[in-house]
């Protein structure tokens, strides 16, 4: 039975969202600091780049958040068997409460009926945690802050799309992605990263969407047709010359992750989950031992 | 880099043009969706003061509140401003407000309000926020506290040099419009061919 220390885990959760907040991962900063190199000397776009680095490192040395909206609070956990899920939401709500005491996140969660902050970034549904138990003897949790404006020009196509010409089949993908980037213009914090969900209900096909942004930056899709296809979109997006902050450049999207499920005969969802440049995720692995290690 | 300082007169924001790089500093008044609503329905007056001839800053920050009972910004990036498109113009021309400063641009409605009643739109870049709150030298009061909540309240806030772009100028030129028509095109031709 997998046993853990919750004072220990309380701290490391909070450090966890810490981190999330303040310590953009690294494999997004080099794919940041690729993308300047690639906009013109003297452009806005370079100019523009150069203050998201500036940005990015003062918020790791000065360790406050990146971004002011800390967003939706997004985790998934994987739990060997026996763990308790009830136990594990109430540190996560714990170190979430801290969090917003020590400047780390801010309260962010609105009741939608009467308009009232909590205060605490708790709420119904906030933190959004997912759990699936798995065969290891650790825990690891995921944690994502995605936030609203990026959110906002997130969205849903249902193939076939008449308005676009847009079928059901790869191709018919492909022109709802691109018309769902031109529609983001700057507005979601461009360059945005995609996580793109092909299929299942309406429901699953945006988690797909969500989850493919766990990915890694510099991963490749074991799905030979789905690689092929994340490439050729993340080329021809940057043709749309959006730029960062939607002032004009070479650089509007810097990755595309896709997953597909299977679907009803009937439907065909295609769900666009975008992701703003500040693109905050970390995770942590909590061993037997009660050694922690972060990525 | 132009410099402007708070207050300032309707002639000095007619000056200013698509592109312009500015840097901001003096008095400025934080408000984004429930603030717009919230003067939207009751107009009121108290706001006369803290908003003529200033600059309204879409932001919902993050805050520290000291011992003494006073306030920092701790992280204070824009916000999407296209959400405030219902209110915008009319609130600054009631309330004589010479800029909106937020992130990806306004719509037409309040394009043609910046050229009626004298505004220009001010772009700063969207998650910046560490480095933008260390423009907010100080917190001069906080209203509708307890109402909105810390990220929806009205935050009158001094700044120093505050860095963004004009992109929507009192002229009718608009940098979002102008992107759009272009990216429009080649989204047309990668989708149709």
């Amino acid at each position: 039975m997998f046993q853990y220390d919750e004072k220990a885990l309380k701290d490391q959760l909070l450090e966890l969202i810490r981190l999330a907040s303040t310590d953009l991962p690294k494999d997004v900063v080099e794919s940041i600091q690729a993308a300047q190199q690639n906009e013109d000397e003297g452009s806005a776009a370079r100019n523009v780049f150069g203050m998201i680095l500036k940005n990015i490192e003062l918020a790791r040395t000065e360790s406050t958040p990146i971004c002011q909206d800390t967003g939706t609070n997004i985790y998934l956990v994987y739990i060997p068997e026996g763990v308790s899920m009830r136990k594990l939401t109430a540190l996560i709500h714990e170190a979430t409460s801290e969090a917003v005491e020590r400047s780390y996140l801010r309260p962010n969660a609105v009741d939608s009926i009467t308009g009232k902050n909590s205060g605490n970034n708790i709420g119904e549904g906030q933190p959004f945690i997912h759990f699936e138990e798995w065969d290891n003897d650790y825990i690891e949790f995921k944690l994502m802050l995605k936030g609203g404006g990026c959110e906002n020009v997130s969205t849903q196509y249902k193939l076939p799309d008449v308005g676009l010409g847009a079928g059901r089949d790869m191709d018919g993908v492909y022109k709802v992605i691109v018309d769902a980037v031109n529609a983001a213009e700057g507005l979601g914090c461009a360059p945005g990263i995609l996580g793109i969900g092909i299929g299942g209900d309406r429901t699953t096909s945006h988690l797909t969407a969500k989850t493919q942004l766990f990915r890694k930056m510099t991963d490749t899709n074991p799905n030979s047709d789905l690689s092929e296809m994340e490439l050729k979109l993340l080329a021809d997006l940057n043709k749309l010359g959006v730029g960062p902050m939607g002032f004009g450049g070479n650089t509007t999207i810097l990755g595309v992750k896709m997953g597909a499920m299977h679907r009803l005969p009937a439907s065909f969802f295609v769900s666009i989950s975008y992701m703003c440049w500040a693109y905050r995720r970390h995770s942590m692995i909590l061993k037997s031992s009660g050694e922690v290690n972060y990525d | 880099m132009i410099k402007l300082q708070l207050p300032i007169s309707e002639s000095a924001i007619r000056e200013l043009k698509m592109g312009d790089e500015v840097a901001i500093s003096g008095l400025m008044v934080t408000a984004r969706d429930a603030a717009h609503k919230y003067i939207h329905e009751n107009w009121p007056d108290w706001l006369d003061p803290i908003m003529e001839n200033s600059m309204i800053y879409h932001c919902g920050p993050v805050v520290k509140k000291h011992e003494d009972g006073s306030w920092s910004f701790v992280a204070a990036g824009p916000t999407t401003s296209i959400r405030e498109e219902p209110y915008e113009a009319a609130v600054m021309e009631r309330y004589k407000v010479r800029a909106v400063i937020g992130k990806g641009g306004m719509g037409e409605t309040t394009l043609a309000g910046l050229s009626k009643s004298g505004g220009v739109y001010l772009h700063a870049i969207g998650g910046l926020a560490a480095s933008l709150a260390k423009s907010v030298i100080k917190v001069h009061d906080v209203y509708m506290l307890e109402e909105l909540g810390v990220p929806e309240a009205f935050w009158h806030i001094e700044v120093k040099d505050f860095p963004a772009v004009v992109t929507m100028d009192s002229h009718g030129g608009s940098l979002h419009k102008s992107i759009k028509a272009k990216s429009d095109e080649v989204a047309k031709k990668l989708i149709f061919g």
